[in-house]
């Protein structure tokens, strides 16, 4: 079974079409990128998989089920979503333990102190940052609970929007290193929204590069790291985030 | 203490109670730190304890007449003079700060929670909703406060209650619209978003996710709006439609001092000296409430 | 070689804090010709600060002390208010990062980069425009009479950036100080923003300060760089010799880096402890 496949999918804020003709399928266990600049309609189609986005046409199925044009607690429990901007996904009134007991409470899971514990120490945070409010957590710290969070009800499907964007380098290969630790042990298929190809190489396994809301190439990581891509936006893409210099110091 | 104080400013706190008194702590150090908001806070805790404890505080009856010694200057056994009747000033006064704060705190009761409540809901359901509770809200606000108390207390009957309902309908608007406007700049945020895809119901996040976001300008607007409350009651007062005789209302011992005025000159200005301060203090302790809330200043509190 | 442009000796800028007095930038001192200089190093390092310092931007309570800061041959710490008006904008100039923030949303594009002119020359009107033309076409916008009517919203964030680097160099200053210029913008614009701040800058010989968190983008725009960390230089080198680094912060920020062409299966992560970063 597929994890996510979308159909045709067109997808539309107001009077503005901002996808066109989406079509993907992901496997479940799979790390897929879809790839572009500011524009490209890849964040709209995160959140029209997550309910977010409700004017569309066509289909998206998630695990097999249909998804409806809005949020659905069922769903939660299959697939949630890690946003871009660790200052403002959390709430700024509540603490950790809060954040992470709030999906427990909507679905009335129990066990709430061992499991939010449980959680923390995946994610490598120290008991001691669990009652602490979001502005006493550095950037880093924050995007660690905003993963947790997403955790928390046990999805299958993880929804990744430019997961380290906001970050910086030296954190941001904690936090990749994190991600790719969580998928390998809890088997989670992840759709990463991204601009950065270099994260593409490291966590995931296939790409699709989209440009005014279309998608112009699906390809294979493998093809990225060799720079064989096809389509000619890909390539002008990939020169401009070529990493030549530093190519030569890694052992 | 030394230890206490460790414990509230502890960077990691061990449970919920203990981050939650270390925040409203750091608040309260914040404010301690602005002269003039100390002062406004004293102002009020002098009040409280003027309300608490009048009868231990005031020196004689407040109703007490004693036509014998009538309209006395301010003197050693009445400090504050002797009104038309000859009841003591300063025991009126004394006992008026509980009419005061009854007043003041049932309309902020009333009302801050009625104006939160609309004004959250119209800003997280937007459309037609939100427009029929602000069509409702602008029907209010666009009467003048006064002519709506008084058209109120006109239409009920004159007494202390009837001034409490009125004045706080005629306050809600103004918090609703407060509540809307903060409401909205945090609705398309993304924690409002993680919330919604975890499966909450829009009662769950209004109450729990919303609701505690505005408390803080709703906190500092109405403090600042009790200066205002207690000089629209003493407005009602002055006509006579608000406390009726012989409640030691202040507004109306102003207007009751109106025909000595020139004479007698504390029968009036003593309980206007009284409105003055208490307004000052909380006009104090508003902005520098506002200094310490800013939502600006951030998520820092 | 000529003089040098700019020399700082020990940079010191400190902010109270409600722990005391807290130095962003500790000790920082380098001096530049008319050459592009990176300054490289992550939120925190001070960077940022340094260059608002060289420019006098910092006020009290902040508060900038040097051994010497001294731009062609003037004492920037002894200038007052009114003499570093003057200099910035004409001798100094600053790119920052965001247009949709540093562009005055209610006034022309053409409009603000004759401001830029105004302020520091008397010239007539017509050769006002002239020169705001040639401007834009400098930084290749095309349509330059269509875009000087334009306000702000109504341009991309690229060409944004073009217009704030066109606002800056129109006085012609001898040094640019351009505080993350790409990190706002898509990645296929940036070397297209960063090519024109280095033709800019080489055809009229003036100075670059490049300040990044981006390492690569640095080496390859830059003669030299620095590397800062907790408000300290920890490294200085040229840019063709990055990858020789000898600072462990440096040869671990770019071993973090992910690479287009990835193969390990973990990132090397930065041990703070090392030197007590942030």
């Amino acid at each position: 079974m597929n994890a996510i496949t979308l159909t045709d999918l067109d997808i539309s804020y107001g009077e503005t079409q901002i996808t066109h003709d989406i079509n993907l399928s992901i496997a479940e266990g799979e790390s897929f990128a879809l790839v572009g600049e500011s524009g490209s309609g890849k964040t709209t189609v995160l959140r029209a998989i997550a309910g977010l986005a409700p004017e569309w046409t066509g289909g998206i199925s998630v695990l097999g089920q249909e998804r409806s044009h809005g949020v659905d607690r069922q769903f939660a429990r299959i697939c949630q979503m890690v946003f871009q901007d660790p200052y403002g996904s959390l709430h700024p009134r509540k603490t950790v333990d809060a954040s992470l007991g709030e999906p427990l409470a909507i679905h009335g899971i129990g066990d709430r102190a061992n499991r939010i514990e449980a959680m923390l120490e995946a994610v490598g945070l120290d008991r001691r940052f669990r009652f602490r409010f979001p502005h006493q957590l550095s950037g880093g710290q924050r995007q660690r609970v905003a993963i947790a969070r997403a955790l928390m009800l046990e999805p299958k499907v993880l929804l990744l929007d430019e997961p380290t964007s906001a970050l910086d380098v030296s954190v941001q290969a904690e936090i990749l290193n994190l991600l790719k630790r969580l998928r390998r042990e809890q088997n989670l298929t992840y759709l990463v929204v991204t601009h950065n190809l270099p994260v593409v190489s490291f966590l995931c396994d296939r790409l699709a590069v989209m440009r005014y809301g279309r998608i112009v190439e699906v390809a294979d990581v493998a093809q990225l790291k060799s720079g064989q891509l096809a389509n000619a936006y890909s390539r002008e893409l990939y020169a401009a985030s070529g990493g030549t210099l530093v190519q030569q110091i890694q052992d | 203490m030394a230890s206490t104080r460790a414990w509230l400013l502890d960077d990691s706190p061990t449970s919920l109670l203990q981050a939650n008194l270390g925040r409203s702590y750091r608040i309260v150090l914040a404010l301690m730190r602005n002269p003039l908001a100390v002062i406004g806070a004293i102002i009020i805790f002098v009040l409280i304890i003027t309300a608490l404890f009048a009868p231990l505080i005031a020196p004689f009856s407040p109703i007490g007449q004693d036509l014998a010694n009538r309209l006395q200057p301010p003197g050693g056994t009445h400090w504050m003079g002797t009104d038309e009747l000859g009841r003591d000033i300063f025991s009126r006064i004394v006992y008026g700060a509980r009419i005061t704060l009854t007043i003041v705190a049932l309309v902020a009761v009333i009302a801050a929670p009625v104006g939160l409540l609309v004004g959250a809901i119209a800003g997280y359901f937007g459309g037609w909703v939100d427009r029929v509770m602000m069509g409702i809200t602008d029907v209010f606000l666009s009467m003048p406060k006064l002519i709506l108390a008084l058209a109120f207390v006109a239409a009920l009957g004159p007494g202390i209650e009837n001034a409490i309902i009125a004045i706080a309908i005629t306050a809600w608007p103004a918090y609703a619209r407060i509540a809307r406007a903060e409401t909205l700049t945090f609705r398309h945020s993304e924690f409002i978003a993680a919330v919604q895809l975890q499966g909450a119901s829009p009662f769950r996040i209004i109450v729990r996710h919303i609701l505690p976001l505005c408390t803080s300008s709703m906190i500092i607007r109405v403090t600042l709006d009790m200066a205002g409350i207690i000089l629209t009651a003493a407005g009602l007062g002055f006509i006579g439609l608000g406390a009726q005789p012989p409640l030691p209302e202040w507004g109306a011992m102003i207007s009751r001092g109106r025909s000595f005025i020139l004479d007698q000159w504390w029968v009036a200005t003593m309980p206007g000296f009284a409105i003055i301060l208490v307004s000052l203090g909380f006009c104090f302790l508003g902005d520098g409430l506002r200094d310490v809330l800013d939502p600006k200043q951030g998520d820092k509190l | 070689m000529s003089p040098p442009l700019l020399e700082v000796e020990n940079l010191r800028v400190s902010f109270p804090s409600p722990q005391g007095r807290v130095e962003v930038v500790r000790g920082v001192s380098f001096s530049l010709g008319k050459e592009r200089l990176g300054i490289v190093g992550e939120s925190g390092s001070g960077k940022s600060m340094t260059g608002r310092a060289i420019l006098k931007l910092i006020r009290s309570p902040g508060k900038v002390t040097a051994d010497k800061l001294m731009f062609d041959g003037l004492d920037i710490l002894a200038q007052s208010e009114k003499q570093m008006r003057a200099i910035r904008g004409a001798r100094i100039s600053m790119v920052m990062q965001d247009p949709k923030f540093s562009l005055n949303p209610v006034m022309t594009v053409g409009a603000q980069i004759a401001e830029a002119l105004v302020t520091h020359t008397k010239l007539p009107r017509a050769e006002i425009k002239a020169r705001v033309l040639s401007m834009l076409e400098a930084v290749r916008i095309n349509d330059p009479e269509r875009v000087a009517g334009l306000y702000p919203h109504e341009v991309s964030g690229g060409m944004g950036q073009r217009v704030m680097i066109a606002m800056m160099l129109i006085p012609e200053p001898d040094l640019l100080i351009a505080d993350e210029p790409t990190s706002a913008l898509d990645v296929s614009v940036q070397a297209q923003v960063l090519d024109i701040i280095d033709d800019l800058v080489t055809s009229k010989g003036m100075g670059l300060i490049l300040i990044s968190h981006d390492l690569n983008l640095v080496s390859r725009y830059c003669d030299r760089i620095l590397v800062m960390n907790s408000g300290e230089v920890v490294e200085s080198c040229v840019a063709s010799e990055l990858s020789n680094a000898q600072h462990p912060y440096t040869r671990g920020l770019l071993a973090a880096m992910p690479q287009m062409n990835e193969t390990r299966e973990e990132l090397p992560v930065l041990d703070r402890s090392a030197w007590a970063g942030t």
